[in-house]
């Protein structure tokens, strides 16, 4: 029951691929090429990265990352956002918390906007899984302009924001990760 | 493939040392691993065979049409638009973009929609504003929107 539960999903897509197999015999087995092509690769992919993110788990407190990021930390600041958000592992609605916590242990704003959008687009799962399918060249062009509109964009938003949108934020940021 | 070599390599050199300082902490660490391996397993399977599904109905005419190499700045917008929108997992859709290619679509209108599945989260936007309030949200996804149109411009340039 627990199995059906979880893969309700999969088997809903596997029935209706038997209803396609069998009005289609061509089709049907045109998915399937296509399905286990895909999942080979991702089989051969994903373990190493989920072996990185649970030894980074146990080793490193996040307490530690947090310590410098502060408002005055500078260029320190920065260079932990974008490890930390490379690190990310997950899609990006799984930063946000993760940036509301690093808001309210005292981030300066900036570098936890930075950290998002490092999160969203060159996060280091992703980069594997886009150098693999899309190439380098590709990829090293991707992860420069996210990061140079990150950079540049992250300080302007942080700028727009008044001083009550910044202590709103900060309290909101208290409030939601009680 | 080669990326994913150097991965296995540092992942494999890490647990060594991490065993050799802590074995506790590294059988933790390694069922962790594990345990987030397979509590992926029911969307990866899924979405295998979504996409399988997917790119056997949806005919390369209609997305050399949407994203085709001829569709110019349209197919670039129509790339940033339709990747804004939705929305799936890294390791789905850079298949996906290398699949389009293969299948007509342009570099830069695909560039256009990866650059905004990735950054641009409106079906996510409701959930950003509780952490990060209205004001903030929405710069932020217009920052994203605007740093995938410089992506998709240089990638129309360059490849």
């Amino acid at each position: 029951m627990k199995f059906i539960k979880k893969y309700k999903l999969s088997l809903f897509f596997i029935l209706i691929v038997i209803i396609v197999y069998i009005n289609s015999p061509e089709n049907g087995k045109n998915i399937i090429k296509l399905a286990t092509n895909d999942f080979k690769t991702m089989l051969l992919t994903i373990p190493p990265i989920f072996i990185l993110i649970g030894l980074m788990d146990v080793w490193i407190k996040k307490e530690i990352f947090i310590k410098h990021m502060g408002e005055d930390s500078g260029f320190k600041g920065i260079m932990w956002a974008f490890i930390l958000g490379t690190i990310g592992a997950g899609p990006t609605y799984g930063a946000f918390p993760v940036a509301a916590l690093l808001i309210k242990k005292g981030a300066r704003i900036a570098y936890a906007i930075f950290f998002l959008g490092i999160w969203s687009a060159v996060k280091l799962p992703l980069v594997i899984f886009e150098s693999t399918a899309m190439g380098i060249k590709f990829t090293t062009i991707h992860i420069v302009i996210m990061v140079l509109t990150y950079l540049l964009g992250s300080f302007a938003i942080e700028k727009l924001l008044s001083k009550e949108s910044k202590d709103e934020l900060i309290e909101n940021a208290k409030r939601i990760t009680e | 493939m080669n990326a994913s070599i150097t991965f296995y390599t540092i992942a494999i050199i890490l647990v060594i040392v991490s065993f050799v300082k802590d074995k506790q902490k590294t059988k933790f660490a390694l069922i962790k691993a594990y345990k987030s391996f397979m509590g992926l397993m029911p969307s990866l399977i899924a979405m295998v065979i979504f996409v399988g599904l997917l790119l056997t109905f949806v005919s390369p005419n209609t997305i050399g049409k949407v994203l085709g190499e001829d569709s110019g700045i349209f197919g670039i917008i129509n790339g940033l638009l339709i990747g804004s929108i939705a929305m799936m997992p890294g390791f789905i859709a850079f298949p996906l973009g290398a699949n389009l290619l293969k299948a007509g679509a342009g570099y830069a209108q695909v560039a256009g929609f990866l650059g905004t599945l990735m950054a641009v989260g409106v079906s996510t936007i409701f959930l950003e504003m509780k952490f990060f309030k209205k004001k903030t949200t929405i710069y932020r996804n217009i920052l994203a929107f605007i740093g995938s149109i410089v992506f998709a411009i240089v990638i129309g340039m360059v490849m």
